[in-house]
């Protein structure tokens, strides 16, 4: 559903344009004729329906149509930017979930105490600031002040996986944080509410070492709900892509989008969003499936 | 309320101050709120009166003085073509402070007029809308963004009607929930035994009582529309030159960062995140002194 109403918004944005493509790419002292010309094939004088049908056909049989300002296929652009963005993201993740979880758990653990004070208040803090704020903060510290890191993503050609690793520990900083505040709060309320029920109290009751309570009886429980908004963060995380990578310079599917945005490239434009929003629904997809394995209450179907 | 008051107040006392009172006079104790509260006062007063008190016209350039760093002449030092950053960034809090609360007046009465409709008709109007919003709700606000600027251009319109739009089905799905339990209740079976339309039952009847939760919703939303504004003007889709916004003004900035010139970005920097901060206290002092 969200698929399909993203499409027809995509599309629907790329026609609305004020003034007609071939035009905007002419510039406008071309003749009226060459622009026609052009229009024509591109094939935006078409019916819009037909032009829908035709594009949205095409890209699920993997064809993304053509740049109008590369005027070459799309589908390696996006792949290319789709591939760079994951690694980002990835980075990402592998540093906040871990950490993000052991934050919320600490601060479980010590409830009202002035460390899950420290982690819940700056985890809050820094959860609410862009993140090109965020962004621009680090790059002072660590790469105009320290010149620990390198201010821009984009690492020497043929660079190896610890070289890529070293540029892309500044850019995903700001995610991380973003996303530390969302995953402690998830996990910390999670941990209080599981401390709290009755089968934590069994377990201690009949004499369980705390370790053990802790790791079979509370942990489970406890993250099930942060699994979630670790998939419902995906969404965002696409957001924080597009600004990240404009500040940091790095060529993945945020600054394609944003950069066709401004070329009003739309074919790149419309498939750049559609690729993302096609991720987003498959993260959705493996969220509830990895929610359903750690959730015996939850089974999908076929029991029954 | 009441009238003569002759006694120190009691607990019986302060619940006939009547409920509006009594949250007003939680949210002044409450210190999360009032340095909140604070932040934002001072924020506004720049907005409101930033220019009478800036040392220098923020839109003035000194080419000869151009990426002076600080001193005493020009405490947050100058930018590329001399404009004091001082004075930027005072007066710079003035087209966010427009646009953000705009864009979150406009979701909270969109996503208020929807919340009502969907909680209180229920069935298909409901399942219809509710999935429309949910959908909507999945994409990211700066995507929605690029897409309707690309189409429509760049106006502080355009930012308005965009981030009020995207905030409004998380208004509407707050005040569905809160309008599901409220509809239950006695009163508004009466006032359907009366044969009140269904607009005085939704707007006259049940919307006061579900205020609480909006003004909740709608505080914490203001934080996210600066958030939303602040970013898009970083990405040149917001608002636009010549305003010394901070945003814009990190965006033009940011590409020297590299030379040293860490006074151009930094103090912008650091008024979003004061401002942003500023508003979420106060967001979370208002829901403390509504849910206690």
């Amino acid at each position: 559903m969200t698929l399909f109403l993203l499409s027809i918004m995509v599309f629907l944005g790329g026609q609305v344009l004020p003034g007609n493509v071939g035009r905007a790419i002419l510039g406008p002292f071309a003749d009226q004729r060459a622009v026609d010309a052009l229009n024509h094939t591109l094939g935006v004088d078409r019916p819009l329906l037909t032009q829908y049908w035709d594009w949205i056909s095409n890209f699920v049989q993997g064809d993304m149509g053509t740049s109008y300002i590369f005027r070459s296929p799309v589908a390696p652009f996006v792949i290319d930017a789709l591939g760079n963005s994951m690694k980002l993201a990835a980075v990402a993740f592998v540093l906040v979930v871990p950490i993000g979880i052991l934050g919320g758990v600490v601060a479980a653990l010590n409830l009202n105490r002035p460390l899950d004070r420290i982690i819940s208040l700056g985890g809050l803090s820094v959860t609410v600031l862009p993140e090109f704020v965020t962004g621009i903060i680090l790059i002072l510290i660590f790469g105009v002040w320290l010149r620990w890191l390198p201010i821009s993503a984009a690492w020497p050609r043929d660079a190896g996986f610890f070289t890529q690793l070293y540029y892309l520990i500044l850019p995903s900083l700001p995610l991380f944080l973003v996303l530390f505040g969302y995953i402690a709060r998830m996990a910390r309320s999670g941990m209080i509410e599981a401390l709290d029920s009755d089968y934590t109290r069994t377990a201690v009751l009949k004499g369980l070492p705390w370790r053990t309570v802790i790791w079979r009886h509370v942990l489970r429980n406890a993250l099930l709900p942060t699994i979630t908004v670790i998939a419902t963060q995906t969404g965002y995380l696409i957001g924080g892509l597009v600004v990240i990578e404009t500040l940091f310079r790095y060529q993945g599917i945020g600054s394609l989008i944003f950069t066709a945005a401004r070329g009003k490239d739309f074919p790149m434009l419309e498939s750049g969003i559609l690729t993302i929003g096609i991720v987003y629904a498959v993260a959705t997809l493996v969220a509830d499936f990895l929610y359903s394995v750690l959730n015996p209450r939850i089974r999908l179907g076929s029991d029954q | 309320m009441s009238a003569v008051q002759t006694s120190s107040p009691t607990p019986d006392d302060m619940r006939r101050r009547g409920p509006l009172a009594e949250v007003f006079f939680s949210l002044l104790r409450s210190r999360t709120f009032l340095v909140g509260f604070a932040i934002v006062l001072f924020w506004v007063a720049c907005a409101l009166f930033g220019e009478h008190f800036a040392p220098y016209d923020p839109l003035a350039d000194d080419i000869i003085n151009a990426l002076a760093p600080p001193s005493s002449e020009h405490w947050f030092g100058t930018d590329q073509i001399g404009r004091d950053v001082f004075s930027r960034v005072i007066v710079g809090s003035r087209d966010i402070l427009t646009v953000a609360p705009l864009a979150t007046l406009l979701a909270t009465v969109a996503g208020t007029a929807l919340g009502l409709i969907t909680g209180y008709f229920r069935g298909l109007v409901d399942d219809v809308v509710s999935r429309i919003l949910e959908a909507f709700m999945a994409i990211p606000v700066v995507i929605v963004a690029l897409l309707a600027i690309v189409a429509l251009g760049t106006s502080k319109t355009t930012v308005i009607v965009v981030i009020g739009l995207s905030f409004a089905p998380i208004i509407a799905r707050t005040v569905r929930s809160a309008v599901l339990a409220e509809r239950e209740l006695d009163y508004v079976a009466a006032a359907q035994l009366r044969h009140e339309s269904a607009l005085h039952t939704m707007f006259v009847e049940i919307l006061p009582n579900v205020v609480p939760p909006i003004l909740v919703e709608t505080t914490v939303r203001l934080g996210y529309a600066i958030f939303a504004v602040a970013t898009l003007s970083f990405m040149g889709f917001g608002i636009q030159p010549p305003s010394p916004d901070w945003g814009l003004s990190i965006s033009n900035n940011y590409g020297m960062i590299g030379g040293g010139f860490w006074w151009t970005v930094l103090f912008d920097a650091l008024a979003i995140a004061s401002l942003v901060i500023g508003v979420n206290l106060a967001a979370d002092g208002v829901h403390g002194a509504l849910n206690d």
